[in-house]
C-alpha cells in the first residue's frame, strides 16, 4: 500500500517543483475532409473537429480535478493542411480562410493551440505546399492559436534548399506582418528537419499520414522536479547524477501514462505516446538551464555545457522509455530562451551565445527555440541559419528546428516581451557576414550516407 | 473498491482528524489507512479511503473537503489512488 512518505513526495512535486502534465493534445486526420470547394471544406474540418474533440478540454479538466495534477493545456494537431486543403485552396486568401476555421473551432473548444497549418517538404513542394507557406504570414497574423510548422530536410531525403530559403524570406514577412505586437507571429512558426508524426508540443506538432483517424498524445515536463532531486545530490558522481535524472523521468512519465490512459479511455480515442520532454516555463524553478547549473556548469554556455546537456538529455530518456511502453514524440530537454529564465540571464550576463545554443542542438531533443534576433536580419542569413540546423539534424539523425524572431524594430541590447508561457527575450546578436551566394544555389543537399559512419 | 488518498497538511490543532472523520462517515465513506507525521513543523496526514458508496460525485465531496479545511486553516486535497500508484510502483 502507499505510504506517506511517497504521498508527500508526489505532492510536492506538483506544488512546489512545478510537476505538471503539460499539454493533452488530441491528434486529428483530416484526410478525409477534403474538397474542391473552399466553404464545403472549411465546414468539414469544423465538423470533424469538433465532433471528436468536443469533451477535450472538460475531460483534460476533469482528469486535473481528480487526480490533483496540473493539466497546462489542451491542444489539438491536425494532419498537414497542405496534403487537405490542396484541391480547394487556389490562392493565397483561400488558405487564410482555412486557417481563420481552425482558429474559430479552437477559440470555441477552448483549446489554446492548435497546431498543424503545415507542410512537409523535405525533398520537394507541390503547388498546394508553397501556396501555404506563402500565406504564413497573413495567417498568423491574422489568427491567435495556430501554429505553423514546415519540414524542410530528413536523414532519408536530404535538405530541399528551395523550401529553407522560402522559409527565411516567410519568417522576415511574418514577423513585418506582426510588427506591432513584437513579431509575436514567429513564435508560432518553426522550421523542422526530422519531424516526428505525434509530436504533442507547439508549435511544431502536427498529426502525421502514418498516424490513426484519431489519437491522444500526452506531453509532460517537470524540469523543476528534475533540479530539485539533483539539488539533493550535490558532489555525487556521474553514475548517481545519471541515476537520479532517470528515477525522476520515471516517475515523471508515469503520471503522464496514467493522464493519457485515463483521457484516451474517457474521450474513447485510442492512445498514442507520451512526450516526456523538460519543457521550461518562464516560472522560477522551471528551468532546464538551472539543471545544467546544478550539473556543474556556472552558466548554461560555459564550456561543459554541451556535454552536461547530453548526459541530461539521454538520462531524461532512458528514464521515460523505462516509463511507458509508448514513448514518442520529442521526448528530452528543450533549450527555448525565452521560455527559461534561467537561459535568459546566462544570454544577458554574457555567457551564452547563438553558436554555443547551435552546438547544444546536436545533443539536446530539438532545436535553436525562441531566440530573438535583430530585425534587420537578412533572410538569407535567416535561411542560413535554418539550414545549419537542418544540416545537424539530417546528419546526426535527430529532430531539430529553429524558432526565431527578427523582431521589427529592435536590435542588440532590446527586449522584447511575448507574455506567458511564450516568456520575454533579450534580443541576441548573430554573425553578420552573410551566406547570400550559398543560400540562393537552387536544388537541395543530397540526404547523407548512412554507412561508412567514423 | 475505489480508492482515493486525502492529505491533510498544515498547523496541528485539536480536532482536525475529527472533523474530516465525521465528514467522510457522514457521507459513507469508509478509511481504510490513516498514517501522520509531521514534516518541517507541518502537520501530514494521508487517509487512504474507500469512496465507492459515496452518494456524491467526486469533484463535490473534493471540494467540500477543501472547504472543510480552509475552515481549520489546513489544506486538504483528495487524489484517486492511481497517481500515486503510478508514480512509485512498477
Amino acid at each position: 500500500m502507499i505510504n506517506i512518505s511517497e504521498v508527500i513526495e508526489t505532492n510536492k512535486m506538483i506544488e512546489h517543483e512545478n510537476l505538471d502534465v503539460r499539454t493533452i493534445t488530441m491528434g486529428i486526420n483530416l484526410l478525409d475532409c477534403a474538397d474542391t470547394n473552399v466553404t464545403h471544406l472549411c465546414e468539414n474540418i469544423y465538423y470533424k473537429i469538433t465532433r471528436l474533440a468536443r469533451d477535450l478540454v472538460r475531460t483534460g479538466n476533469d482528469i486535473s480535478r481528480e487526480f490533483g495534477i496540473p493539466i497546462v493545456n489542451k491542444r489539438i494537431s491536425i494532419t498537414p493542411i497542405s496534403l487537405v486543403a490542396g484541391s480547394a485552396c487556389q490562392t493565397i486568401d483561400d488558405y487564410v480562410h482555412v486557417a481563420q476555421t481552425l482558429d474559430k473551432v479552437a477559440a470555441e473548444l477552448g483549446i489554446n493551440f492548435l497546431g498543424g497549418y503545415s507542410a512537409i517538404v523535405s525533398k520537394g513542394m507541390t503547388q498546394s505546399d508553397e501556396l501555404l507557406i506563402r500565406s504564413i504570414p497573413k495567417a498568423l497574423a491574422s489568427t491567435e492559436r495556430i501554429c505553423s510548422s514546415i519540414n524542410v530536410g530528413s536523414t532519408k531525403t536530404g535538405i530541399n534548399m528551395d523550401a529553407v530559403r522560402l522559409m527565411g524570406e516567410i519568417i522576415k514577412e511574418t514577423a513585418a506582418a506582426t510588427a506591432e505586437r513584437d513579431s509575436m507571429g514567429c513564435t508560432k512558426l518553426v522550421v523542422l528537419c526530422n519531424a516526428p508524426d505525434d509530436n504533442p508540443f507547439m508549435a511544431g506538432a502536427f498529426h502525421g499520414v502514418s498516424e490513426a483517424d484519431a489519437i491522444i498524445n500526452v506531453g509532460v515536463s517537470g524540469p523543476g522536479v528534475v533540479k530539485y532531486a539533483l539539488e539533493q545530490r550535490r558532489g555525487a558522481d556521474f553514475e548517481e547524477l545519471c541515476e537520479t535524472i532517470k528515477r525522476t523521468a520515471f516517475k515523471i512519465t508515469r503520471v503522464g501514462q496514467l493522464v493519457a490512459q485515463e483521457a484516451s479511455k474517457r474521450l474513447g480515442v485510442p492512445f498514442g505516446i507520451i512526450d516526456l520532454s523538460l519543457a521550461p516555463t518562464p516560472a522560477i524553478g522551471d528551468s532546464v538551464a538551472d539543471i545544467l547549473k546544478e550539473i556543474g556548469v556556472d552558466q548554461p554556455g560555459a564550456p561543459g555545457t554541451t556535454a552536461a546537456l547530453a548526459l541530461l538529455n539521454d538520462q531524461v530518456k532512458k528514464g521515460g522509455v523505462m516509463a511507458s511502453s509508448y514513448v514518442g514524440g520529442l521526448s528530452g530537454a528543450f533549450i527555448p530562451v525565452s521560455e527559461d529564465q534561467g537561459m535568459i540571464d546566462a544570454v544577458n550576463c554574457g555567457a551564452l551565445h547563438i553558436e554555443k545554443l547551435e552546438a547544444m542542438t546536436c545533443v539536446c531533443s530539438v532545436g535553436l527555440d525562441m531566440i530573438a534576433i535583430p530585425g534587420d536580419t537578412p533572410a538569407t542569413s535567416i535561411a542560413g541559419i535554418i539550414a545549419d540546423e537542418a544540416a545537424i539534424g539530417m546528419v546526426n539523425q535527430k529532430t531539430t528546428a529553429v524558432r526565431i524572431i527578427p523582431v521589427v524594430g529592435k536590435t542588440v541590447g532590446d527586449n522584447v516581451e511575448f507574455g506567458g508561457l511564450l516568456g520575454h527575450a533579450p534580443v541576441m546578436p548573430i554573425n553578420t557576414f552573410g551566406c547570400q551566394r550559398f543560400v540562393e544555389r537552387k536544388g537541395r543537399i543530397p540526404a547523407p550516407i548512412h554507412s561508412f559512419k567514423n | 473498491m475505489n480508492k482515493s488518498i486525502i492529505t491533510v497538511v498544515g498547523k496541528d490543532t485539536v480536532g482536525i482528524i475529527a472533523k474530516v472523520c465525521t465528514y467522510l462517515a457522514d457521507n459513507n465513506v469508509n478509511i481504510l489507512d490513516i498514517s501522520q507525521t509531521i514534516v518541517q513543523e507541518y502537520f501530514n496526514m494521508m487517509m487512504i479511503v474507500d469512496m465507492s458508496r459515496m452518494k456524491k460525485p467526486f469533484e463535490v465531496a473534493s471540494t467540500e473537503l477543501g472547504e472543510l479545511g480552509e475552515k481549520m486553516g489546513v489544506q486538504i486535497k483528495c487524489q484517486r489512488e492511481e497517481i500515486f500508484d503510478k508514480m512509485h510502483r512498477i
